[in-house]
């Protein structure tokens, strides 16, 4: 369990997270949602302390996470920011790179290293693509190749910062399905959404964020259905039933 | 779909490796060999096992041909690692050791040296390894005060290399004498080389070397991007800063015994990855062949082409370098689809 308490964040002098308080279970998949510029970026960084400053406690299974080093952190939580290079390099050297919080010298990878590689690569359906180059891969295989080098980091905790921008709708499920999947084998996977319907399918636990604030906090069904929704974003949830359960769609 | 790009495998990787070693061994026999007089491998031989003071062949051998050959090679990989990790650095396949102004303060350190009238070659060399690394300094330093992004180095250094020369040329106007003193070090070349002046820039470049070589995958990683090599536990900042230094104390000990070499920092390190690809691992080690094999050849090539008359190997290596890199990019055009 990762628990936010009274966090704040400024850039520069100036407050953008203004005390938020949360936590993101174990085995859950918890989404961040908000208007553009409210701050869930930035309180995703904050788990990372991939802001320049901030204050407030940031707690890991009882354990400070301030208190990590920059590689014990590594070794717990995984981050996979929302614009990446296209490095020049193939997709397993990309991918062993998840290895390197656990570098140690002579500074070179090893067996069991590798082995984690094939591993991701297996389950993320990329094994046959591991030496090309990650230029000549399409958007959803290299959101996969990304996927797989968090993987091999073998850490409790996932980030995804909007995992799904940029991807068709085929690849946007594909990527959150591994997440559930990722969840129900016991991580703690906290990301950034957009798209109310696929909050709705996926998410456990929903943040809504405004202005740098917390307005509410809770289950989809419960944060989508709230009076906060239509005052952070100003459009109108509707939502209807079929056989395969709630859903969702929006009015201006 | 096949990789349709210049990534080697494996056993392509060990063999490109074994080529550069081969072309560096024999560029560096060539060069031991060859010149205004000519050693046969017989004399060569003899030579090597005589010691210097024995006959002419012996002193030519051993005060000329072999701290020259080490030079070219030596300054050759030092520029070349340099160029390379500072593109890697900087994300930047235009940034070079000129661009966290190693040259512009070694310049400025030559020029002062010469405009007090210290032509010395301890002391030149001396300073403009002084004025290199202090110019980096600098650059790190401004880098550092303003979140040390890859831009702001290269702001950083595009404005502190253009207050060192504009510095240079003040005392150059001021003091005609420096700029004919240091015509030398700015064109570049192996002409002066002795083994006091270089045995310093020697181990400071075979051990930058050495420890760069020790962090090929903190390169790699750094060149995933920040956020993405931060998430990853690496110290951003720092190894960035680290890096920089690095590359200038490889191009600053080469900078102080071969003078201002431009165009190995900026170009050998394209060949090579267009050679071997960009891994660090497998880039580095053959840049570090490479640039040697490479500048050894053009200040053979400089020494043989009018002699006994010399021309500066840098202007030859721009004049050589120059289409040779030109051929390679419409090479690699032809292949593509």
């Amino acid at each position: 369990m990762i628990s936010i308490s009274d966090l704040h964040v400024s850039y520069e002098g100036a407050e953008i997270i203004h005390g938020i308080s949360a936590g993101f279970p174990e085995g859950k998949i918890s989404v961040i949602m908000g208007p553009n510029g409210c701050g869930k970026s930035t309180t995703l960084r904050s788990l990372v302390r991939m802001v320049p400053e901030m204050s407030g406690t940031l707690m890991f299974d009882g354990q400070d996470l301030g208190t990590l080093t920059s590689q014990e952190l590594a070794r717990r939580i995984a981050y996979l920011p929302q614009s990446r290079n296209v490095p020049d390099i193939t997709v397993e050297r990309l991918v062993i790179h998840g290895r390197f919080p656990y570098l140690s010298y002579p500074r070179r990878y090893r067996k069991e290293d590798w082995d984690k590689v094939g591993e991701a690569l297996e389950w993320v359906g990329l094994s046959d693509l591991r030496k090309r180059k990650m230029e000549n891969l399409s958007g959803g295989q290299r959101q996969k190749a990304y996927l797989a080098m968090a993987l091999a980091q073998d850490t409790e905790v996932i980030l995804m910062d909007e995992p799904t921008t940029f991807l068709d709708i085929r690849n946007q499920f594909d990527m959150l399905d591994r997440a559930r999947v990722l969840a129900d084998a016991g991580k703690t996977v906290i990301m950034i959404l957009h798209d109310f319907e696929a909050i709705l399918h996926y998410a456990d636990n929903v943040i809504l964020m405004k202005d740098g604030r917390m307005l509410t906090a809770g289950s989809a069904e419960e944060v989508l259905r709230s009076a906060e929704v239509r005052k952070a974003f100003d459009v109108q949830p509707c939502f209807y039933e079929t056989d395969d359960g709630l859903h969702c769609y929006v009015q201006p | 779909m096949q990789n349709s790009n210049s990534s080697s495998t494996g056993s392509n990787k060990r063999w490109i490796m074994l080529c550069g070693a081969a072309f560096v061994l024999v560029a560096a026999l060539l060069s031991i060999c060859l010149g205004a007089v000519s050693l046969t491998p017989a004399q060569l031989w003899k030579s090597l096992l005589s010691g210097p003071d024995n006959t002419a062949a012996a002193r030519i051998l051993w005060y000329s041909r072999l701290p020259r050959t080490a030079a070219s090679l030596l300054a050759g990989a030092g520029l070349a690692v340099s160029g390379a990790v500072i593109q890697k650095v900087l994300a930047n396949n235009l940034a070079s050791p000129g661009i966290i102004g190693v040259n512009a303060g070694a310049g400025l350190a030559v020029a002062v040296c010469c405009a007090f009238g210290t032509f010395a070659a301890w002391a030149v060399a001396g300073a403009s390894f002084l004025g290199a690394m202090a110019a980096t300094f600098l650059v790190v330093i401004v880098a550092r005060k303003s979140s040390a992004s890859r831009t702001t180095v290269v702001l950083g250094g595009v404005a502190v290399t253009a207050c060192l020369n504009a510095a240079t040329e003040a005392i150059i106007t001021m003091v005609p004498d420096a700029a004919l003193a240091s015509v030398d070090f700015r064109v570049g070349g192996f002409s002066s080389v002795n083994h006091s002046r270089l045995l310093p820039a020697a181990i400071l470049i075979l051990a930058g070397i050495a420890v760069i070589l020790t962090l090929t995958n903190e390169l790699d990683v750094l060149s995933l991007g920040d956020d993405t090599a931060q998430a990853l536990g690496l110290r951003v900042s720092r190894i960035r800063n680290g890096m920089l230094t690095l590359a200038a104390l490889l191009a600053g000990a080469s900078v102080s015994f071969a003078g201002i070499l431009g165009f190995v920092g900026l170009i050998v390190p394209h060949m090579a990855r267009r050679i071997i690809g960009s891994e660090s691992g497998k880039l580095i080690p053959f840049c570090a062949l490479l640039g040697a094999g490479f500048v050894t050849a053009c200040d053979l090539a400089a020494r043989l082409i009018f002699a006994p008359y010399e021309l500066p190997t840098g202007i030859l290596m721009s004049f050589l370098g120059g289409p040779f890199f030109i051929w390679l990019l419409l090479k690699r055009k032809d292949k593509r689809p």
